[in-house]
């Protein structure tokens, strides 16, 4: 492996009359040469934000669907085979009458080939005509409590509806018409909360372990201290590691707005402009953060699993694209707000989605940028005393 | 047989002399036990709702009051014109605005018909959904209730609906999520630990070492894999001890189901980590591979959304990884204490994917290339 | 008639076109001391990665203590020792480990273990390191100890692979002193080295240029054909005429 592409300064042989910028790109083209050849780790840094976008867009869905719905109609009038067709013609559930009676219910719940069952009493249309009221009742599968609530509420929001079908009513005579508009959405993707939140995690775990580990990985082999006796600034043997980062994640984000406008059709409301400036500003911050995490340790092994696994599931849950923060208990709030990730997913999900100018995220910029430049601080210092 | 014996001691040894790999097999469960049920939940709370109200009358005060009365709602603001209320939507203050135009109640009472302006941040598709179906549900309600249609009303023909929820009568979702992480936490040691460990040495160079010896390439495997899945199961033990401390689960059925579960789904798993390290060179490659692999995992496989409500395609995929099926069972087991006999055929897709891993793993490694 | 240990004859390692080993024939007698000499790239680390079994030939044969390079690999590895530059022990397991895992594998019994590394540990004087990690070990006693655990299960043959890189001269004297007790005693010793010096200390060599055998005799030999003073004269000259140099 070779180190120096060019013929380093003060070796005999060739007339020295490099300058310190070209040393320094010298340095940056080593560094590039490493990043490039490793094919696998590049193949799967521009790929996981592809599958990820892929898969938050076409195959996850908070929404439930396809619920298989047990039906058991003790009752079997034309009320309760009117409300089975109404439910079975809805999207949600496809119903199944295979006759079972209550007490196969358990057992069906338990080997998963029921998830919700829905039971009409005997003489149901009987009470419904002449006593005004009758009931029937929900069963659900606990153990998935999403689907349990969702299955009632719309049982019950087609059966609303179902009673208004058949009770004798006038037609209202004056009629509010709510006329529903959807923002920054209006192609009905969805959700696009991912998009902004996919960058954020990809960047965020990707660039961290990268730059960690290709300082610490000098640090293991030895060729560490061969840098630092060149004639660079430990500062620029830092920097010099993550520019071939900085790089690849700018092209990473090109890919992921790409594959956003052309194949999920989302429009970019706001300034590009803006967006790729705020997206350095954030990669920096996790290239610092990565430079600070090389410090502490000099085991490669360490530094991944740090910024990997370690990082995965906070980072997953503190940017707070797949679950509410507001919902999280207060302390989980407090501790989002130390998380890089969390301002810079508000920060281009009010450019990209609202089109908003930088007046609206000037405060969130503020935020990244004093983390960067405290992470840089820290990682520098301690770079400095391990030195010595 | 003695020489897998010798290499177990090595191994073990070496694992645990390694601070690193203590603290993650250890700290590891405890934090994500404890961080993912808490921050996970599915709940839509209060929609944030900023009015707009021209109108100033009976009608709109109280349209505004029996939104605000329901419950789903935290009214923000009241702003005086929609440019307004929309600061509210782009600064993330509100997620709803509600117009209500002059003439409110004027043209209702005239013309018998008012269009009413709802603007929903549409990002958040579920929120969405969820806040603008709340607001037509009280426009729809409050639409019955006013004066002039109240009259003339025939009592509705009332369906009533008692519901039941087997199993977790309160429909908490921890009880969903807890098992689900019990899975998680033997994936990442299965998967990337193993991983991990193996390419390590091949790294170092000290696989080599071991080629040129009379160790056999079976023995070489067992001796990687038999260690991590020893502290699997303790992990794994570790887990189900804090679940029940911490969060009261503890399971329904059968514990040693779960556990043949636990041991055959570790041994898929450590064979994926095999099969990992046999394509990677070094290090980093083997954790970026296990990582891409696992955010695939851990999204498709039910932990956090639904399998069903995924397209055909998608649950096919999800179906072909192992941690579907395990995350699948863990629940039914855990709640709702199914038997071994209503989960016998996830217990067979599991020993196929163990076998498929494995082999193609061992199938790979060569001592002489 | 002493036996041949090892034999190679046109022994053949194909990548693509580019030939790392090309038809080398040469044979090792029992309890000879065999340097394996050359340039970096000239092929010496693949030619005994084949011997060692790590490697298949593309053609050519060998034979290493009596075994076939292709179809008993495994009886080869019970036969040898190796030792190589880049690894030489575990580094998080203590002296003591370090010698039961090896014995162990290598098929010493257990009882034997115990006492042939007690005598080792303190051949070597390392009985207060014994149970002492050996990546606090300094170099030079690394590399010792790495070479009686090469031959701690006694092997036919031991296999050297630029053993004494980085250490101290006087270090590698001790390092040689116990070479010549290891032969002394039975085992054929092959050692690759770049030291000239200590390609004067085997019984024979062969030196390596472009994948080929350009020289194979007793230093002495060597140095009266080429007319030279040392075994440095000698590989610098042949070297020269070397087209391949290491990456």
């Amino acid at each position: 492996m070779k180190y120096f592409t060019s013929w380093p300064a003060g070796l005999p042989g060739r007339p020295i009359k490099t300058t310190a910028m070209k040393q320094f790109l010298v340095f940056i083209r080593k560094e590039f040469f490493h990043v490039f050849r490793d094919r696998r780790t590049l193949l799967i840094m521009f790929g996981l934000p592809l599958v990820q976008i892929v898969l938050f867009g076409y195959a996850l869905t908070s929404e439930v669907k396809n619920i298989t719905l047990t039906v058991i109609d003790n009752s079997r009038d034309e009320n309760s085979r009117q409300l089975v067709n109404k439910i079975r013609s809805s999207s949600y559930f496809v119903v199944d009458e295979s006759s079972i009676d209550y007490n196969d219910v358990l057992a069906a719940f338990r080997k998963g080939s029921a998830k919700c069952a829905l039971i009409f009493p005997a003489g149901f249309g009987n009470d419904l005509l002449h006593q005004g009221k009758a009931q029937i009742q929900i069963l659900t599968d606990g153990s998935d409590p999403n689907t349990a609530k969702t299955v009632v509420n719309y049982i019950s929001s087609i059966t609303t509806a179902y009673q208004q079908e058949i009770s004798r009513q006038r037609p209202l005579k004056y009629l509010i018409i709510p006329e529903p508009r959807m923002l920054y959405n209006e192609e009905g993707n969805g959700s696009l909360n991912f998009i902004p939140g996919v960058m954020a995690l990809v960047l965020m775990i990707v660039c961290t372990a990268l730059t960690s580990v290709s300082v610490v990985r000098e640090k293991e082999t030895g060729t560490m201290e061969i840098l630092l006796v060149s004639p660079f600034k430990p500062l620029l043997v830092l920097i010099a590691k993550a520019v071939p980062y900085l790089i690849l994640s700018l092209l990473n984000i090109i890919m992921i707005l790409l594959l956003a406008v052309f194949v999920l059709n989302v429009t970019i409301k706001g300034s590009i402009i803006l967006l790729f400036l705020e997206s350095m500003l954030f990669i920096i911050t996790c290239l610092s953060f990565g430079l600070m995490i090389s410090n502490t340790t000099n085991s490669q092994q360490t530094a991944l699993l740090l910024s990997m696994m370690g990082l995965m599931i906070p980072t997953m849950i503190f940017t707070g694209f797949m679950f509410p923060l507001e919902n999280m208990p207060k302390i989980f709030q407090l501790i989002s707000n130390l998380v890089p990730s969390r301002w810079y997913f508000l920060i281009i999900k009010a450019v990209m989605l609202k089109g908003l100018g930088f007046k609206y995220i000037w405060k969130e910029t503020l935020v990244l940028l004093a983390m960067t430049l405290i992470l840089l601080t820290i990682a520098l210092k301690k770079f400095k005393t391990r030195l010595s | 047989m003695k020489v897998l014996g010798y290499l177990l001691q090595k191994e073990f040894k070496q694992i645990f002399r390694d601070k690193t790999i203590l603290a993650m097999m250890f700290a590891m469960p405890t934090i994500q036990l404890i961080i993912l049920p808490l921050a996970m939940n599915f709940d839509v709370k209060r929609i944030n709702l900023a009015v707009v109200d021209h109108d100033h009358s009976t009608y709109s005060s109280r349209l505004i009051n029996k939104i605000n009365a329901s419950g789903y709602f935290r009214l923000v603001a009241g702003a005086a014109s929609f440019g307004e209320a929309i600061r509210y939507v782009e600064t993330e203050k509100a997620d709803v605005v509600l117009e209500i135009p002059q003439g409110f109640e004027r043209n209702l009472v005239r013309e018998g018909q008012q269009p009413l302006g709802i603007s929903v941040d549409a990002i958040n598709g579920t929120k969405a959904a969820i806040g603008g179906n709340y607001l037509l549900t009280v426009i729809s309600d409050y639409n019955r209730e006013i004066p002039v249609n109240a009259n003339g009303f025939t009592k509705m023909n009332e369906i009533e609906i008692t519901w039941s929820n087997w199993f977790n009568p309160l429909a908490e979702y921890r009880f969903y999520i807890v098992p689900a992480v019990l899975v998680l936490l033997l994936t990442l040691i299965g998967g990337f630990m193993s991983a991990l460990n193996i390419v390590r040495e091949k790294e170092a160079g000290t696989i080599e070492q071991i080629n040129v010896t009379p160790i056999k390439k079976w023995q070489f495997i067992s001796g990687k894999l038999i260690p991590f899945w020893v502290v699997g199961m303790i992990v794994f033990t570790l887990g189900l001890l804090i679940a029940w401390a911490v969060y009261g689960i503890w399971p329904v059925g059968s514990l040693l189901t779960i556990y043949a579960f636990a041991a055959i789904y570790l041994v898929a798993l450590l064979g994926f980590g095999l099969l990992i390290s046999t394509y990677t060179e070094n290090q980093l490659q083997a954790m970026f591979v296990a990582f891409f692999f696992m955010m695939i995992f851990m999204l498709m496989s039910g932990l956090f959304t639904a399998v069903d409500s995924m397209p055909r395609w998608a649950r096919i995929v999800a179906n072909l990884t192992p941690v579907t099926h395990f995350i699948k069972v863990i629940r039914m087991v855990v709640l709702k204490g199914s038997s071994f006999a209503d989960v016998g055929l996830e217990f067979a897709y599991l020993v196929g994917f163990a076998g498929v891993l494995n082999g193609w793993a061992i199938f790979n490694y060569r001592k002489t290339s | 008639m002493t036996d041949k240990v090892i034999s190679c004859r046109e022994l053949t390692k194909r990548f693509g076109d580019f030939y790392a080993v090309d038809k080398i024939t040469f044979d090792v007698s029992k309890g000879e001391i065999f340097g394996f000499l050359g340039a970096n790239g000239a092929g010496k680390t693949t030619a005994m990665r084949i011997l060692c079994g790590l490697s298949f030939p593309t053609s050519g044969q060998a034979t290493v203590a009596g075994y076939d390079v292709y179809t008993q690999q495994e009886s080869i590895k019970k036969n040898i020792g190796y030792m190589s530059q880049k690894f030489s022990l575990y580094e998080n397991l203590t002296v003591e480990e370090n010698i039961t895992f090896f014995g162990g594998v290598y098929g010493v019994p257990a009882a034997t273990i115990k006492e042939r590394s007690r005598q080792l540990i303190s051949n070597l004087g390392l009985t207060n390191e014994a149970k002492k990690l050996v990546a606090g070990l300094p170099l030079g006693w690394k590399q010792k100890l790495a070479f009686s655990v090469a031959i701690f299960h006694e092997p036919k043959i031991v296999f050297l692979d630029e053993p004494t890189g980085g250490v101290d001269p006087v270090t590698r004297r001790q390092f040689w002193d116990m070479i010549y007790e290891a032969a002394a005693n039975g085992i054929t010793v092959f050692v690759t080295t770049h030291y000239m010096d200590e390609a004067e200390y085997c019984n024979r060599v062969t030196i390596m240029v472009d994948g080929k055998v350009e020289a194979l005799d007793t230093p002495g030999n060597l140095k009266q054909q080429f007319n030279a003073s040392s075994m440095d004269e000698v590989f610098y000259q042949l070297a020269r005429r070397a087209t391949r140099s290491a990456d």
